[in-house]
Order: C-alpha cells, then structure tokens, then sequence
C-alpha cells in the first residue's frame, strides 16, 4: 500500500487539505462532544458508585460499589413502582405510535382533496406537545376524548385477567397521547413513502396484486428501514420525556442530603440500560436478515 | 359482442363503487383520526372561555353561553406573561440559531471531506441520540454549577453552538445527507476560480441548503421551546419561559389568589388553566399557521432521509 501523501513542498495536498478542513468544520463538534456528552457520560457513571460528601474540606468521596443501585430496588419503595410502569409504557406506547403512525402516513400519501389541511392538523402536536402541557391537558380530563369506561367492550375487558387486559385498557386510555406523540414518525414515513415510484404499483396491480397484497409485499419491505428509525426514535423520545414519572424522580433526588448527585446518577443509570436493553430488542426485531440481500443481488 | 360490453359496464360500475367506498373510508378514518387530534385544543379554547357558571353547568358542554375572558386575563398574571414571553421567544431563538450553525458545520465536514475516522464520528454522533438527558444532567448541573453559569442562559447556548443541543444529532444528520446530494462539480469550479474551503462553505453550500436550514431552525425553535427538564434545572428561578411558568401554575395562582376563608370565589378552575396552556402554545400556535406549509413539506425537501 502506497502512503498517501499530506505534504509536498511544505504544502498541504489534496488529501491533507480534506484532513485539515474536514477536521476543522467538526471541531467544535468534537470538542462539545467531549466536554458536553463524554465527560458527563462517564462522570455520571463515577457519581453513581460513589459517595458524594461536601463539607469544609471540600468535597470528599468514598467507593460504595453499587450500594446505590441495591438501593434503589431493596429499600426505595416508590422506585420500582415507578421503574416498572415506565419501561411498562414504554413498551406499549411504541408499536402503537409506530403502527398509528405508519397507517396514517400511508392514508396521508395517497391523493384525495383536502390533503395538506390533514397533513397539517396531524402534524400540529409536535408543535404544541412539552410536559407542562401534556399535564395541563390531562389533568383537566382534556385528553380523554371520549370516556372509555362506558362502553360494553371497555367494561367486558376490565373483567379480564389483568395480565391480559393491560395492554388494551391501556390503549383505551391513551389513545390521545399515542396520536399526539406520532407527528415526527409520520414525517418519517411520509418521506419513505415518496421514495417508492408508482411504475412499481402499477406493474403489481397488472399483475393482478390488490392492495393488501401490495402492502405486505411492496410497501412493508421497503419502508422496514424507517419503522426501525421511527421506533428508536419514539423510544428515545418517550424515555426523556419530561413527564416521565422516572425523570421527575432523578431530578428530585439529586439534592437528596445523605447522597448527593449519587442516588439520582444511579437511577439515570438503570433507566438507562433498561431504555438500552429496548432499544437493542428493538434491533433484533427489526433488523435486516441478510439472507433475502443476498437474493436481490 | 354485447356481451363483452356488459361485462365492460359491470366492471367499471363495480371499480366505480369501489372506489367511492375506499374514497369514504378513507375520508372517515381521516376525520376521526383528526377530531382525536384537534379535541384537545377544541377543549382547550372552549373551557378557556368559560365563566364559572357555564364550566359547571350540565346544559352547556362546548359553547359557553357567553365569551368570558377573564380567566386570560387572570392567567395572563399567573404566568407573569409579559416577561415570561419574552423570555421564552430568546431562551428559544438563540439556541435555535446556534445550534442550526453548529450543525450545518457539522454536518457539511463529514459530507465533503475525506478525512481518516470519519466513519467513526458517524456512528458516534448517532450514538449520542441514544443517550437520554437524564444521564448526562446531574454532571452538567455539577460542571455548570463549577463554572458559575447555572440560572444564566449560557447553559442553554454553550451546548448548543458545540452541537450537543436537544436532538442535534438529528440535523447533523440532516445537513449530513443534505451536502452529500450537493453535487461536487459546485465546489470544483469554485476551488478553481481560487475559492477556498471557508468561502465555498459561506458562497455555495449554505445558500443552497436553505431548506435544511428553515427545518433545523424552526424544529430547534419548538423544542427549544417546549423544553422544560433540563432548562427547569439549570435555570433556577433566573429564567422562566412560559412552560416552565406552566408548570407552576397551580402553586402559583394560590399564592397570588388564596382561599383561606375557604370560599369558591377565588378557587382556581379548569377555565384558568386552560386559558394559561393556550396563552402558553398560542405562539407556536400562530408560528404553525404562518409556516405550516414548510413545516409539512420541508422534511422532504430536507433530504433527512438520506439519498
């Protein structure tokens, strides 16, 4: 292998000009990342295994090892509470907002009169959409649209097993949130959907594909990319958002007398290789197998 | 012949009905999908205006029976609206301008240059979408608190002109795929009437990307905004955008209105905080219907999704 060459005659080359600018327009990025993401990324990790003390002498610590984290599941009794109904959310919320999101922005990519008035109101709650908003709005019963409890098949679930009525109730209850957190997504898709050339739907229908069929085999494995995209991205966005009863609980405890920062780095830190571990999950599912790639080629 | 021609009739008349019934099924999921959306606000503005009488009255259920607007005018005081817009519009602009700067840097680097490890500022820059706030806050708040510019806007705007502002990786990646489209041949010819990288950058590429950069402003606007988690921590009491007004609301109003006598007169009701939330989104409200059109349409024209 030929070494490229960064100078001549004390010159920068073209190669060397690429490095010098290339690394000067992402500097400022480079040096924001270290101070803003990896430093405290690594820090926090540090606060969550020790104990933080601040007196005269300034501020002391002391390796606990994971006392906090034990903590935090053994003798913390709202923790777990809150931890579980969170990732339970979580995990719920996400196929809803992906799946609503993704029928939607199909109905949205078809042409019929009106559609930029619809694109628009769909699109209204990521601008409205912040935590003090979202509790205004429920906790004065606005985002309950209509009350489920009164209907025969709300009623008829209810009286199932709690295992298995979970998730539906839940549905019920939620409805309007999981539309308002599915404007991004439907950009998302909406722009995935462009991409696909009608010659390909009109050579299926020749072929005597109806639109289910269209769907499965046509649209689906085109547009997998971005259900991958848009479910890590809704995954992200539910775990940080504000109202999340976790969040509100790490900032509560940062200032927790006996162990400062600590504790809360701990919670952030389980959150996190629980938000992880879904994510991860989500990859698996969603992935691409290689076997059909190879098909194409 | 003839029959050939019926069968043609039929099958045209029954195409017809099928579409005319997909055409209204589409039209009915449209609507209702879109009253679950607009109810919220449709309630919201509705009991906003109503007085007292109307919010408990069985008879009146959406339009009150007359326009009563002194819940915006008690809100209007609660949320300390004179300051607190103000506040928001720069606590929002700034950031938003810095961070769409520092991005479109960002972003054109890793598109035009061929430098060693740029697949791995790629993947790293993706990877801090995956990081939560809450994992990285408590050591900000310590390292803001260290060099004193907790409760100043500065810990807002450093992390936002150094491209770590809420969901940058996002419009880095923008700006990313949106330079990557741009043909070469621009940057050549400019390089050879003696143009260098800076004055390519300023001259060709920004002009060009001016639809990534309306998006990138606008969303970092929005979110800048409504962003209450990290801002509610760093800024104290120092600064109050109107969410973070929002969200003291009620602990507000009952210190400026107290019940001690335990009368209903003075009781704070949905009406006054339903009138507070929509002072608080009418903003970006009214930012919506002004730029709605490059809201929708500008992702696609953005090339966020890449090639």
């Amino acid at each position: 292998m030929k070494r490229k060459k960064y100078f001549n005659n004390g010159k920068l080359t073209i190669a060397g000009r690429n490095i010098f600018w290339g690394y000067l327009f992402i500097l400022p990025w480079i040096i924001g990342f270290l101070v803003f993401t990896v430093f405290p990324f690594v820090f926090s990790i540090y606060l969550s295994l020790n104990n933080i003390n601040f007196n005269i002498d300034g501020i002391q610590t002391k390796f606990v090892g994971l006392q906090y984290y034990k903590y935090a599941f053994q003798v913390d009794t709202e923790f777990p509470l809150n931890f579980t109904s969170s990732i339970i959310n979580i995990v719920l919320s996400v196929p809803l907002v992906v799946i609503f999101s993704l029928i939607i922005s199909i109905i949205l990519n078809k042409n019929f009169k009106a559609r930029g008035i619809f694109r628009a109101i769909f699109f209204l709650p990521v601008i409205i959409i912040s935590g003090p908003v979202v509790s205004e709005l429920m906790s004065n019963n606005a985002s309950k649209i209509v009350d489920p409890s009164r209907y025969f098949i709300y009623k008829f679930i209810a009286t199932l097993p709690k295992s298995i009525n979970t998730p539906f109730l839940y549905i019920f209850d939620n409805l309007v949130l999981i539309l308002w957190f599915s404007g991004v997504q439907i950009l998302f898709f909406l722009a995935g959907l462009q991409k696909i050339s009608n010659d390909i739907y009109e050579a299926a229908s020749i072929d005597g594909a109806n639109s289910w069929v269209t769907f499965w085999k046509i649209t689906l494995p085109i547009i997998k990319p971005f259900i991958l995209v848009n479910a890590v991205y809704t995954i992200v966005d539910l775990a940080s958002f504000p109202n999340n009863v976790i969040n509100t609980s790490i900032t509560n405890h940062m200032f927790d007398i006996d162990k400062v920062y600590s504790y809360s780095a701990s919670l952030s830190w389980i959150y996190f290789i629980a938000v992880l571990a879904i994510i991860g999950v989500t990859f698996f599912l969603l992935r691409e197998r290689e076997p059909r790639r190879t098909l194409n080629r | 012949m003839k029959n050939v021609n019926l069968e043609k009739t039929i099958a045209y008349t029954r195409k017809h009905y099928v579409n005319i019934l997909s055409k209204t099924i589409i039209y009915a999921l449209l609507i209702g999908i879109g009253y679950a959306y607009l109810y919220p606000l449709f309630f919201m503005i509705s009991s906003s205006l109503m007085s007292i009488d109307d919010l408990v009255s069985p008879i009146v259920s959406w339009i009150p029976r007359s326009i009563y607007l002194d819940n915006y005018e008690i809100a209007w005081k609660v949320l300390d609206a004179n300051k607190a817009l103000f506040q928001s519009i720069f606590m929002a602009g700034l950031p938003a301008i810095l961070q769409t700067v520092a991005t479109a840097l960002v972003g054109y680097g890793l598109a035009r240059f061929e430098f060693p490890l740029k697949k791995l500022w790629l993947f790293l820059v993706v990877a801090t979408f995956l990081i939560p706030a809450q994992v990285t806050v408590i050591p900000k708040y310590m390292l803001f608190d260290r060099l004193k510019i907790v409760g100043t806007p500065l810990a807002s705007f450093l992390p936002a002109i150094a491209g770590q502002g809420i969901k940058s990786s996002i419009f880095v990646l923008m700006f990313y795929n949106f330079f990557k489209m741009m043909p070469k041949a621009f940057d050549e010819a400019a390089e050879i009437d003696g143009a260098g990288s800076l004055q390519i950058f300023f001259r060709i590429a920004l002009p060009t990307a001016v639809p990534a950069i309306v998006v990138a402003f606008i969303f970092s606007f929005v979110w800048y905004w409504n962003e209450t988690y990290i801002s509610g921590l760093f800024f104290g009491d120092k600064i109050r955008t109107l969410p973070l007004k929002l969200r003291d609301f009620v602990s507000q109003y009952q210190s400026m209105y107290p019940t001690e006598d335990g009368s209903t007169e003075n009781r704070i009701n949905e009406g006054i905080r339903m009138a507070g939330t929509f002072i608080t989104i009418l903003p970006l409200l009214i930012m919506y219907l002004v730029l709605q059109k490059q809201f929708v349409e500008s992702i696609e024209k953005s090339g966020i999704t890449g090639e």
